[in-house]
């Protein structure tokens, strides 16, 4: 299959699963128990006549479909409606959010990709010693700490004990020094488990890459052990790398939704928990959805890197 | 003479003449070269030889004994009733992990109180011992059941492709779009709080991991001669899927289960810290980090750390049996960690 052709069914193919993520997203308000209309009342007890003008105002006298289609069609321009707590326009108010999760999740990706790649070659070129089994344990241990456990913990010594960093987030605009002085212990939060992941990626792809019969070739042709990893083996190697990036970028989203909590963070993920305590429903399907549309994405972007970057591989 | 017997008996027409052979000679060896059989002890002799890979394994045995540690105390901490019969009378725990004691509210850790108490007197020491109930059987329930959902669909994919395959990972795709706990936590916002709702949740989250694996292993096992052999044979698909392509294609997953308990604790931990887990104040590690914070900035720390230290050690002792199952049963495989954590 050519490229072109793999791209174009590639693409096709995301759109029953943009579907199935939209339904989905959809179906979740109307799976919870009682009507919308209690929702957006908040369950307090009102006059008939208001619950049939709402039901208006938001087509629930509609058959399912016709819901789900006026909808879809306004959050493809990104029209939520308004939050059920503050009547504000729910995209609006993500989008005032976005900035800061933004800054988090690139903080934890920025670690994880800083400390995972040269920490995974120095292993690989250590293969089976002691460096090796040190980086073997570290991982094991970013693994098993429960980031937001990691977080608290981070919290307590360097803002309760040392007294270096603030408690809460201080309220400045998200590129302002106080704020990206703030960000760094939540960053390393979200960032140790992936840095330990991508380590791992890393040292297994390079060390099959060096058992092969180039890197041989390349050493015995004289040239130094150094311009051997850095100019060959890394860059083979960085073909599977990049596709575990793509998925650290779910695995980010993730973290970010309970490190937020931890350091009071004002970003999306916090809005997610606060909108499903509060019970504010179109807030929580704008957020599932934009997540979840987001992720596809990258995931596509990932799949098309990954064949683009090494011919052999097609589906 | 046995050459005319043989004519006089067969009636059809067309039919082959076999001769020159006694029929009871042939059912002998029909029995005797049984291919289910010989297929049931190799992969038996395969386990065994799996089992002592892993017990040479020290790692993974220092994870197994701190695992079995765990689970005895869980399980001693407090008796356990099952309608109204009490199977196990020890308690080891000092204190009821569930009674308030408004007389030592935020004690700091002491002989009475190893791990302190939190801000509503509870002792932490035995909410911690007791606590393992909670993430252990959650841990194990839920991969117990994800597995039993994604592995048929998973190899019902696998193994006859067209438009199942398209459909079971059409489904599989949409749930991937959806990150681990924000999925989890949209289903539980529907579900409500709670043991059950929790558990479904999560096995709703995690079979497309299984699925998705096992499909991936069997569509290389189904190319094998033996299967081809099986259905030259005439066996049935659904024993040639269950008999002879799944328990070849189970490698992987099995390493990915054991991971995953790790996953599932870690996640269930972080919904109790989130206060979407059990109902509020269960004695339940991640839900006793609920209101952590609050009391970390008011200086006791030991209301946190203890509980996560708990849930540090377990999902590390998961990891160290994990890597010793991978390296037992599938010594080629190391994707690098646990690639089932999302």
């Amino acid at each position: 299959m050519s490229l072109q052709r793999y791209f174009v069914k590639r693409l096709l193919v995301m759109i029953p699963v943009l579907f199935g993520v939209s339904i989905l997203t959809f179906s979740l308000t109307k799976m919870l128990p009682g009507s919308p209309v209690d929702y957006i009342l908040q369950f307090q007890e009102t006059t008939p006549g208001l619950r049939e003008q709402l039901e208006a105002q938001y087509n629930l006298n509609e058959p399912v479909y016709v819901q789900y289609w006026l909808w879809l069609r306004d959050a493809m321009v990104l029209d939520f409606g308004d939050s059920l707590i503050s009547d504000r326009s729910v995209s609006g108010a993500i989008l005032r959010r976005l900035p800061k999760t933004l800054l988090l999740g690139g903080g934890g990706f920025l670690i994880a990709v800083t400390i995972g790649i040269p920490l995974g070659v120095l292993a690989a070129v250590n293969n089976g010693n002691t460096i090796d089994e040190a980086s073997r344990v570290g991982a094991l241990l970013g693994i098993a700490t429960p980031n937001f456990w990691l977080g608290l913990m981070l919290l307590l010594v360097f803002s309760v004990q040392l007294g270096w960093f603030r408690v809460i987030p201080p309220d400045m605009p998200t590129l302002s020094l106080p704020m990206l002085k703030f960000v760094i212990l939540p960053a390393i939060t979200l960032g140790t488990a992936s840095s330990a992941l991508i380590m791992r990626l890393t040292r297994s792809s390079m060390v099959e890459e060096l058992n092969k019969d180039y890197v041989r070739t390349a050493k015995a042709k004289g040239l130094s052990e150094r311009t051997v990893i850095v100019k060959h083996v890394l860059r083979n190697s960085m073909v599977s790398v990049v596709t575990v990036a793509a998925i650290q970028v779910a695995f980010i989203v993730n973290g970010s939704v309970v490190i937020e909590q931890v350091f009071s963070w004002p970003g999306v993920g916090r809005m997610l928990i606060q909108a499903i305590t509060q019970r504010d429903l179109p807030v929580l399907q704008a957020i599932v959805l934009m997540i979840a549309v987001t992720i596809v994405f990258v995931n596509l972007i990932a799949d098309l890197l990954y064949s683009w970057l090494d011919p052999r591989i097609r589906y | 003479m046995s050459h005319e017997s043989q004519r006089t008996t067969t009636t059809e027409r067309g039919r082959i003449q076999v001769t020159g052979f006694d029929t009871s000679v042939f059912e002998d060896r029909d029995e005797r070269f049984e291919w289910q059989q010989a297929e049931s002890t190799v992969s038996r002799e395969r386990w065994t030889r799996a089992w002592e890979r892993f017990k040479r394994n020290r790692t993974a045995l220092v994870g197994l004994a701190i695992i079995a540690v765990m689970l005895f105390t869980t399980v001693f901490a407090r008796p356990i009733a099952f309608e109204g019969v009490t199977i196990q009378p020890f308690s080891l725990a000092p204190f009821d992990p569930t009674a308030s004691n408004f007389g030592a509210l935020n004690q700091p850790p002491s002989i009475a109180h190893p791990f302190g108490t939190d801000w509503s007197g509870k002792d932490i020491f035995s909410r911690v011992m007791y606590g393992g109930r909670y993430s252990l059987t959650i841990g194990v329930i839920t991969v117990g059941i994800a597995l039993s959902v994604g592995v048929p669909l998973g190899a019902i994919a696998g193994y006859y492709g067209g438009w199942v395959d398209e459909v079971i990972m059409r489904l599989v795709d949409i749930l991937y779009a959806f990150p681990f706990l924000v999925l989890a936590i949209a289903l539980i916002s529907v579900l409500g709080q709670g043991f059950w709702n929790m558990i479904t949740a999560l096995v709703l989250v995690v079979w497309i991991a299984y699925a998705r694996l096992l499909r991936g292993e069997v569509l290389s096992v189904k190319e094998n001669e033996y299967v081809t052999a099986a259905k030259a044979l005439g066996a049935r698909d659904r024993s040639i899927i269950f008999r002879h392509v799944v328990p070849n294609a189970m490698a992987p997953v099995i390493v990915q289960a054991t991971l995953g308990i790790g996953t599932v604790v870690l996640n269930a931990a972080a919904l109790g810290f989130l206060g979407l887990g059990l109902e509020p104040g269960s004695p339940e590690w991640g839900s006793m980090l609920a209101r952590g914070r609050s009391s970390l900035i008011q200086g006791q720390w030991w209301i946190t750390v203890f509980p996560g230290l708990a849930i540090f050690l377990f999902v590390l002792s998961i990891n160290l049996v994990g890597d010793g199952v991978r390296d037992a049963v599938d010594p080629q495989g190391d994707s690098g960690g646990n690639a089932g954590v999302r």
